[in-house]
């Protein structure tokens, strides 16, 4: 984990007495409504339908326990003891008081955390892989720099006010667990014949009004430029961006306007100058960041805990599930990594009580060295945790209801808070995500369909995903009327793609049949072992469509 | 934009309330104004580079060429325009003005300046910035403090965080 020295520590408090003060400006008249919008956005402060709604930055989704259980503890006090994971890895509180926002920042300082950039148009949180560090298929640990980028971003004076939200993610594995080609700027760690680490860096991917695809700006960027790199690709946006329309404004419409190589272009241009400046990465530096994020210490595990292991395993179906859906393999043998579902009809995806987040810190202290990692699909997840200890763990999940071995299934649904909290909302979307966990909870029907990415959002916007869900639910508005847009296709890892409308929308009611109606197209088409994915690439919508407007 | 002139009395330089202030501030773009010194949009500027008390004013999304960076030099003041607070293009056009182009005179912020902008600007580059009308001059020295610690290298601060904290440990 990133531990705050001095310099951090300081930043985080000046920051919350500025946003004191502000705040302090705002209710005295001396800061008016407009002029105060980006500054509390900028601190992760909204207002919602019901209240306003905090977004605390989570940063690559690394969490301590001891964070965790302050966050429990601000929800209890401040909120109404429960908080919402969101897919961009932060936590979102949806019930503050405005006025208490100085102090709940304040209490998160303690804990070395902060909303800072959660919101507003600057570089928000950057996002990770949530099994950066012990990936089987990672070459480079992306934490490291997902922090250099943090820093280096984190209250930028250039960048406090571009044209609209930035989002980068990192990835360093083969898969991408990232979503980085639809993100604003995505970046890829590897290397190449000669064994040095080179950045691919995309730019102008991001879902919302108008999804795109990422395109790649420089495929074979030497790490050492990383930043000054990053800040020729900001600057460049920030300055051409459009300013004139809000839904044009962001990179993805520049890139597409200039055509990647003119963009490409202009930023190599901007580059030459800022080029071996002062913000040019060195290897002392880099291992500097490294130590941060250091091996565990972790036990040997012996050959007959493993064996023990896979025997409780074959005995136990439960447990089975549960390892087959929930546990990740591991780069360190003898150790796994475990997702803890967040995914329960009782409760929206993503949201966690107080309670649950103590009782996952006290696991992740005594399971997993005291870390739990956020899930841009909503979990979260332990992951270090040995194999002979993994059957306990099951059987502590079990209680506190986050064994769900759903993971990676139909039933493990990203989705927005919609109608029910958002303002911005042209349906709801959390009822939805429970009328299909309820319709499909069926465990053998859901492995059988293999593993199928639903995403649901309330809007245009696009917080759920929906573009990138093999099955994408939008909630749309036709006179004041709820209604519900179907897509297929879309896939936001390797391959990324994005989905395509089924054809006219339906009613809410409807939403499940429908749903079911294509999945019985894909297990009547499907070859042996295709994904629900793959088979529709084959196929086309074509044979969906017919079955669902017969 | 107005067309008229506009005086900057609140104006904030290196980082304290400014002493005075002679320049006054014209968005006409055809006519010159009777006041002087004055800073005057970009054409006006160019097309009267030998009036030396007139001072060009930068649009914000004017296109700092290195054709145009090398007659700005010939100014001892340099404008930036803010048309809206939330128009972030100024800050680059100042760090492009001194960083690349080693501009050497005054940069200014004009227009759509408030109190918790301050910070940032001063961080790129401006020396000083004539805040709007409607704004607490003692808030912003307040706000323009607020940090006493910054994580990037900028016009001010030429040594990144990362090669400070390992001289230091
Ligand atoms: C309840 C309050 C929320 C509000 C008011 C809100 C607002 C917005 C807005 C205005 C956009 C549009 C961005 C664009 O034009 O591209 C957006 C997109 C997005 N939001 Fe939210 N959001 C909320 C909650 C969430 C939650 C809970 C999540 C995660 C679960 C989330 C994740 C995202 C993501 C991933 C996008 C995709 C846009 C992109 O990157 O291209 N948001 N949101
Ligand atoms: S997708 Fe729309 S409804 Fe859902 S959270 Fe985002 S803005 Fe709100």
């Amino acid at each position: 984990m990133y531990r705050y020295d001095n310099h951090d520590q300081t930043l985080v408090e000046e920051r919350v007495a500025q946003f004191r003060d502000q705040m302090a400006r705002y209710r005295a008249g001396r800061l008016g409504e407009s002029e105060f919008l980006p500054l509390r956005l900028q601190n992760g402060l909204y207002i919602q339908r019901h209240a306003p709604m905090l977004r605390i930055a989570i940063p690559y989704g690394m969490l301590a326990g001891y964070q965790l259980r302050g966050l429990a503890k601000i929800t209890r006090r401040y909120d109404r003891g429960y908080g919402h994971f969101t897919t961009r890895q932060n936590l979102q509180l949806n019930w503050p008081d405005m006025d208490d926002v100085p102090d709940i920042l304040a209490e998160l300082a303690t804990i070395q955390m902060h909303a800072i950039q959660t919101s507003g148009n600057c570089i928000r949180n950057t996002t990770s892989d949530q099994f950066a560090g012990i990936a089987l298929d990672e070459v480079e640990d992306p934490r490291p720099w997902c922090e250099l980028i943090r820093q280096w971003s984190t209250l930028h004076p250039e960048f406090a006010f571009l044209p609209r939200k930035f989002k980068i993610a990192v990835s360093g594995a083969t898969t991408d667990r990232a979503a980085i080609q639809v993100h604003d700027i995505g970046l890829r760690l590897w290397y190449n014949e000669q064994g040095e680490l080179r950045v691919r860096v995309l730019a102008g991917g991001g879902l919302g009004r108008t999804p795109m695809i990422g395109d790649v700006v420089r495929d074979d960027l030497p790490w050492e430029h990383l930043l000054t790199y990053l800040e020729a690709c900001v600057r460049v946006y920030n300055q051409f961006g459009r300013r004139d329309n809000k839904f044009k404004a962001r990179i993805k419409i520049l890139v597409k306007a200039l055509g990647i190589e003119e963009y490409r272009r202009r930023v190599e241009e901007e580059w030459v100058h800022l080029k071996d400046g002062p913000q040019t990465l060195n290897q002392a530096a880099v291992d500097a960041a490294k130590a941060h994020f250091p091996e565990p210490d972790r036990r040997p595990v012996a050959e007959s805990a493993i064996a023990d292991f896979e025997r409780l395993r074959s005995e136990n179906r439960s447990f089975a599930r549960f390892v087959t859906n929930n546990v990740t393999d591991h780069k360190v043998p003898g150790y796994k990594a475990v997702t803890l579902s967040l995914k329960r009809r009782e409760h929206a995806p993503g949201d966690v009580t107080a309670d649950q987040m103590e009782a996952v810190a006290d696991l992740a202290d005594r399971f997993g060295f005291g870390e739990i990692r956020v899930t841009h699909e909503q979990n979260l997840v332990l992951s270090d945790v040995p194999v002979d200890e993994l059957e306990v763990l099951w059987r502590e999940l079990e209680a506190l209801g986050m064994a769900n071995p759903t993971v990676g299934t139909l039933n493990d649904i990203i989705c927005c808070p919609g109608g029910d909290y958002c303002a911005l909302a042209n349906a709801v979307s959390i009822p939805i995500a429970q009328a299909l966990q309820e319709r499909f909870e069926d465990l053998d029907f859901l492995y059988d369909l293999g593993p199928l990415d639903l995403n649901i959002s309330g809007c245009m916007n696009a917080c759920g995903h929906h573009h990138v869900g093999h099955i994408g639910i939008l909630g749309v508005d036709k006179k004041g009327e709820e209604y519900y847009q179907i897509s297929l296709g879309g896939n936001a890892t390797d391959d990324a793609s994005l989905g395509k409308i089924l054809g006219p929308s339906f009613f809410r009611e409807d939403v499940p049949d429908v749903v079911d109606k294509v999945l019985k197209v894909y297990v009547e088409q499907r070859h042996e072992d295709e994904r629900f994915l793959d088979t529709y690439r084959r196929i086309g919508l074509k044979p969906f469509k017919e079955r669902v407007y017969a | 934009m107005p067309d008229s002139l506009v005086h900057v009395d609140h104006l904030i330089a290196h980082g304290e309330l400014a002493a005075e202030n002679s320049w006054c501030v014209s968005y006409d773009e055809e006519a010159l104004p009777e006041q002087r010194p004055a800073i005057v949009p970009l054409g006006l500027w160019l097309a009267n580079s030998s009036d030396a008390e007139l001072a060009p004013l930068l649009a914000s999304d004017t296109e700092l060429t290195v054709s145009l960076a090398k007659e700005l030099k010939a100014s001892p003041l340099v404008a930036v325009n803010f048309p809206a607070f939330t128009d972030g293009r100024g800050y680059s056009l100042a760090r492009l003005l001194r960083e690349r182009f080693a501009y050497p005179g005054e940069i200014r912020a004009v227009g759509d300046v408030l109190v918790d902008q301050l910070n940032y600007m001063r961080r790129c580059g401006f020396d000083t910035m004539a805040l709007r009308d409607d704004q607490h001059p003692e808030d912003a020295l307040r706000a323009l403090n607020a940090f006493s610690v910054r994580y990037q290298t900028d016009v001010q601060e030429r040594t990144a965080i990362f090669t400070k904290r390992l001289e230091n440990s």
